[in-house]
């Protein structure tokens, strides 16, 4: 156990390496920083200055280098585009952004299960005939469109919902909740969905076909002889089987829904910290961006270590065979 | 199980309250696409920086909202010699926090400015010395004649100096440095509004300044401002249709129609102070982005004249920009100082005669060029490329275009690696010499830095720095119109359209349209 956890985090170490190099080396292609730093009447030699105090000439390798020794530090430097801390300005920001992120997966989990296990169940009604082909919609659009449909419905033509922001928010010691005022919570409402719907559905669809591969089971024949309720034999012993594999979709569609808040962020102009990417991205603010990518990385990481603790916990034959354990 | 089914009726429950939009008559609800990049009135030289600015602090010299230049803080000004310049200064003004204005916090102001980091040091770099003369008046003292002076300081508002002082930002943020002052989030102006809170990115809130100087001659019905940056169009047209916002910039050309139609809302529209245009490179031997080996054949000027034949400016107001734009027949926007109505005639689009002048000039085949132009900064700009590598197709020149983001667009523009570009240039200080200055003159590191078209005149660089010195109006006026006739005749640049820019607005909303898109709240009526 205690060799598999230092075996994963040497790997998660070398991960973010690799994410920090690879999107180090993409941001020589976001172009230059310094025409959005100056006005248009800089000199070129204005240009150049700014640009020296930057670091911008330095080669690649140095520049880095630089980055991964002051990152090491937890420092990331200072925003181009805020004139501010990278980690202050991302401390902001991610409370919406975590909020956001966790509203959805729970909105996600919790209707995405009880739709599958119902569409399990009934399998030949017309609901869940009617459910499971709702889900395609949610499968297959685009977020966005998503997004404006739902502002276009509930904001625009039935005024219940704000189209942006995140309403009223209360500052509980460093975290700043929208979770406490009433606009805050229907602030919360679209873009929760937006983000939600396509991990629903899946989660849906997967609980479904898992559940119908585990009703078909012979322990679930033999419960049934011993005259178990039906209520023991699909919460008890079926749902908890189909278990396994959903708790590694939604341990992983959880560090999916933080990194595709961008998308929601920026329909729902919410200001969590994926709207802060996408406006660094437009300006070229590389620290922020850096640091970004690095966050995100490290909660992929760290979800990923915590799905696989979750294998012991839910599935005991891992426990039995501990050495040879391989998640994905 | 129970309390999550708890909680998520209540989050129903709430939805299904209904929303109610608590838009008392007075508050107006602002949406850009971004944010102000800080409140540090010297340090960013940016639109929604400025228009942030502008309602908190006053310069001395203002810009009315039809472009006119009117006293601000200034009441009077005058020349006393060709370098040495007088204003009077307004009495009675105070700053939000109490303190009288005086020369005192003009002078400090202004000194603050023109030094770096200041973003407006290039404003005012004519600049000698400020001195006070007494509590109201103020004298300026330029290195050469500046004729223009009173326009430049038109983007140069006043800061309390003992407010400064006290907070320790008698410099300006320094940008590059990564530094945050006292006055990027807090402010202290003599403007129409006072900053009541501010969240970067998310929301600023302003209230109406009683106490106003000027307060009989404005409106002042806005009482409280709350500005929020909508990044996404889409969500920034539905907020407006919802109701939730009162005035938007930067409505899509795509959504205009509807939303004129729509009984709600109200769209106005103006030229902005901006024309778009190509830039070509006339001055290289031989260019690397192009079919022809051992010539550049945009120095030819016949060359010039049929790609400006050839481009069917009306066909891209028709099409590409749905009406909202206004062909140029050279690259100065209609507001400025040396502008006449004649520089926007334009030849009639004529194919024949495009190819008849690439035949004279040797290129009956055609040849191929790569053609750069940004997709992110002007309205439609990738759409009016595409229009135009077709037009230039049928007179035979094979145009390879490069649309990227304006990071990367203007990175290689200032790295001089464009030969064919897509441009636009927009003229804060209203004044011809603006455009000589930065896209005419000589590219010689100081004068001419955007001038990538290698256009050299030795004689366009004696009239720029002319027209720089001259204070007489109709010496001046003249040496204006010599270097239009030059830069006209010589085709440096292929001119397109003036943007065209549309305010969006609740129809219970009036303010008047300014074409440096730059709102000013102060000026806002309800009706």
């Amino acid at each position: 156990m205690f060799a598999f956890l230092v075996r994963r985090l040497l790997q998660s170490i070398v991960v973010m390496l690799v994410v920090g190099l690879v999107a180090f080396s993409l941001f020589n292609f976001v172009g230059d920083p310094i025409h959005n730093m100056v006005g248009q009447e800089a000199t070129t030699e204005q240009r150049e200055e700014l640009r020296e105090q930057l670091g911008l000439n330095d080669p690649f390798p140095l520049q880095f280098a630089r980055f991964v020794a002051n990152a090491a530090q937890g420092e990331f430097g200072i925003s181009y585009r805020m004139a501010r801390p990278v980690d202050v300005v991302i401390a902001e920001r991610l409370p919406a952004t975590l909020e956001l992120a966790f509203v959805s997966a729970f909105f996600a989990l919790f209707l995405g299960v009880s739709a599958g296990v119902y569409a399990a169940l009934n399998r030949y009604g017309w609901t869940s005939r009617l459910v499971m082909t709702i889900s395609l919609i949610g499968v297959s659009l685009p977020t966005f469109l998503i997004g404006i449909l739902l502002i276009w419905i509930f904001a625009v033509q039935l005024q219940w919902l704000p189209s942006f922001g995140r309403g009223d928010v209360v500052q509980v010691g460093a975290w700043r909740t929208g979770f406490l005022t009433e606009s805050g919570l229907r602030a919360l409402i679209l873009p929760a969905i937006t983000l939600g719907l396509f991990q629903l559905t899946l989660i849906m669809r997967l609980v479904r076909a898992e559940m119908l591969e585990v009703l078909r089971t012979d322990y679930i024949k033999f419960a049934r002889a011993r005259g178990l309720s039906n209520r023991a034999i699909n919460f008890g012993h079926a749902l908890k089987n189909t278990l396994v594999p959903v708790i590694t979709i939604t341990g992983l569609q959880l560090g999916s829904i933080i990194a595709f808040a961008i998308i929601t962020e920026t329909v729902f102009q919410w200001p969590g910290v994926g709207l802060l990417f996408i406006i660094a991205i437009q300006f070229v603010d590389i620290p922020v961006m850096a640091a970004y990518l690095m966050l995100i990385a490290l909660f992929f990481v760290v979800i990923n270590l915590i799905v696989d603790l979750l294998y012991y916990a839910v599935d005991p034959r891992l426990r039995v065979e501990a050495g040879s354990a391989r998640a994905h | 199980m129970k309390v999550k089914a708890v909680m998520f009726g209540l989050l129903v429950g709430t939805a299904l309250t209904g929303m109610q939009f608590d838009a008392s008559a007075e508050t107006l609800r602002f949406a850009s696409q971004s944010d102000a990049l800080t409140l540090d009135p010297h340090a960013q030289n940016e639109g929604p920086t400025i228009t942030m600015a502008q309602q908190i602090y006053d310069p001395l010299v203002i810009r009315a909202d039809d472009m006119t230049v009117r006293p601000g803080l200034a009441v009077s000004w005058e020349a006393m010699e060709p370098t040495v310049w007088e204003f009077k200064l307004r009495e009675g003004v105070s700053f939000h926090d109490g303190s009288a204005f005086t020369a005192e916090d003009a002078a400090f102001s202004l000194d603050r400015a023109r030094v770096p980091p200041s973003d407006y040091r290039n404003y005012v770099s004519s600049i000698e010395e400020v001195s006070v003369v007494d509590e109201h008046t103020l004298r300026i003292t330029t290195q050469a004649p500046n004729p223009i002076l009173p326009q430049q300081l038109t983007n140069i508002v006043i800061m309390s100096k003992a407010w400064a002082e006290e907070h320790g930002v008698e410099q300006t943020q320094n940008y590059a440095e990564g530094e945050e002052n006292h006055a990027v989030r807090n402010a202290n102006g003599t403007g129409a509004f006072r900053l009541e809170s501010r969240e970067p990115d998310v929301r600023t809130v302003l209230v109406r300044n009683d106490d106003y100087w000027d307060r009989e001659n404005l409106p002042m019905e806005v009482e409280r401002v709350v500005s929020t940056p909508v990044s996404s169009s889409a969500t920034r047209v539905a907020a407006l249709l919802s109701g939730e916002l009162d005035l938007i910039l930067y409505p899509p050309v795509q959504d205009l129609r509807r939303l004129e139609q729509s009984s709600d809302i109200a769209v106005k529209n103006t030229p902005e102070n901006r024309t778009i245009f190509l830039g070509l490179n006339q001055g290289a031997d031989d260019l690397e982005s192009d079919s022809v080996e051992g010539e550049n054949p945009l120095a030819d000027k016949r060359v010039r004249e049929a790609i400006n034949l050839a481009i069917d400016v009306d066909a891209i107001q028709r099409v590409v920009m749905r009406g909202q734009s206004v062909p140029a027949g050279s690259i100065s926007p209609t507001y400025i100082t040396g502008y006449k109505e004649s520089f926007d005639e334009r030849p009639p689009h004529d194919q024949e005669r495009a190819k008849e002048l690439l035949a004279e000039a040797g290129y009956e085949e055609g040849f191929e060029i790569d053609f750069a132009c940004p997709n992110d900064r002007y309205n439609n700009d990738e759409a009016i490329c595409q229009a135009i590598v077709g037009m230039l197709g049928q007179v035979g020149i094979d145009a390879n275009l490069n649309a990227q983001t304006r990071s990367l667009h203007f990175q290689q523009l200032q790295n001089g690696e464009l030969d064919f570009y897509m441009l636009g240039w927009g003229v804060p200080t209203f004044d011809s010499e603006y455009i000589f200055n930065f896209l005419y003159h000589t590219r010689d590191g100081n004068r001419g830095s955007w001038n990538f078209t290698g256009f050299s005149s030795e004689r366009m660089d004696e009239l720029v720095e002319g027209m720089a010195g001259e204070t007489d109006l109709d010496a001046r006026n003249a040496l204006l119109d010599a270097a239009w006739e030059i830069a006209l005749d010589d085709l440096t640049y292929v001119p397109l359209h003036h943007e065209v820019l549309n305010w969006a607005m609740r129809s219970n909303v009036d303010i008047p349209i300014r074409a440096d898109n730059s709102p000013r709240f102060a000026s806002v009526t309800f009706k």
